[in-house]
């Protein structure tokens, strides 16, 4: 039986591309939080608190906006509502650690660790619990650690980063080298599609609803083109 | 801005504890029980549901150029998808993606 520490390594080394990713991502906010009059420890316990670089950055702006308080939080949440459907699928492959473990598994959810982890647990199903657990931590530990670093260290040096390095374009490319790979039968295709179509359609709609409304349409359609499927072969 | 510190203090507050409470809300709940099929089959779908409907927009309207269609970063995304889908390969997807984006932009197209 291989060890859960060999796992761990496993997933800190599938992780690593996005920590070359992650580090500008992180400096970038830190910038932004620091032009906005947060302090180095503000920017950096906001970071190591939330560790959510899209609900920040919406935070951030709507407090430059002068937005209530209350309204600040409530739509940084809905730009996070997604991971309600990460914690859903990785509750399928992770629902039987103990609760303190748990409550972890949830405080370090993101987008790239989630999606390392479920398509090695679409994989290998056969894991165990503690190899699961292994690997889920060293996708996500170390990623979230330098996003928080990143921040900080952005927050310290303050200074706008130069246009031709073309940061902005960093996430997008690596989000889709991360889903890539499960665009490989029909099912996946239609709902990669459709979910892409969709957020196009409803860019205009506030607070990220529209990015909710398209992954619900894409999980609905790709589920039932599997199952017509099946119903076929 | 004009936002006091206590007010900072308790948004980051409410977005944090907000936000682990939505990531915890599933696996708090299910925990280990055996969720029926036709659920399970719906969650396989969660990843390819969730990235392209973050990722379309910041193609086709990138923040960088105000929302105006940009053709290296098209092309750039383009180029990560098609080496991504073809290899499977993180690393070489993201810089073949990132050797695109940076000959286009800086070659001139």
């Amino acid at each position: 039986m291989q060890s859960s520490r060999h796992d761990f390594w496993a997933g800190l080394w599938g992780a690593l591309p996005f920590c070359v990713v992650v580090a500008p991502y992180g400096i970038v906010f830190g910038v932004l939080a620091a032009e906005s009059g947060l302090d180095i420890l503000t920017a950096t316990a906001f970071s190591m608190a939330v560790i959510a670089g899209a609900a920040q950055f919406t935070a951030l702006s709507l407090m430059q906006d002068q937005a209530p308080v209350l309204i600040v939080i409530i739509v940084g949440l809905a730009v996070n509502l997604r991971m309600a459907l990460y914690s859903a699928t990785l509750a399928t492959h992770l629902g039987a650690a103990r609760f303190w473990t748990r409550a972890f598994v949830a405080y370090a959810i993101l987008d790239h660790s989630f999606a390392l982890a479920d398509q090695k647990f679409q994989n290998e199903p056969d894991m165990s619990l503690s190899r699961k657990l292994g690997f889920y931590f060293g996708a996500t530990s170390l990623v979230a650690v330098i996003w928080v670093v990143g921040t900080g260290f952005g927050a310290w040096l303050g200074a706008q980063i130069p246009d031709w390095l073309a940061l902005d374009f960093a996430m997008p490319i690596a989000f889709i080298a991360l889903v890539a790979p499960a665009l490989r039968s029909l099912p996946h295709v239609s709902a990669a599609f459709t979910a892409a179509t969709l957020s196009l359609l409803l860019a205009p709609v506030p607070y990220g609803l529209g990015l909710i409304i398209s992954a619900l349409v894409a999980l609905l359609l790709g589920a039932e083109v599997e199952r017509r499927m099946r119903g076929t072969s | 801005m004009s936002i006091t510190t206590a007010e900072l203090w308790f948004a980051i507050a409410g977005l944090a504890f907000g936000s682990w409470l939505l990531r915890f809300s599933f696996l708090g709940i299910i925990g280990n029980a055996e969720l029926p099929e036709w659920i399970t089959r719906h969650l396989r779908y969660t990843l390819v549901a969730v990235l392209p409907g973050i990722i379309a927009p910041l193609v086709f309207m990138p923040q960088a150029t105000d929302g105006a269609f940009d053709l290296p970063r098209f092309s750039a995304a383009l180029i990560t998808l098609l080496v991504g889908v073809w290899r499977g390969n993180l690393l070489l997807a993201i810089g073949a993606g990132g050797v695109t984006l940076y000959s286009m932009l800086n070659f001139g197209f």
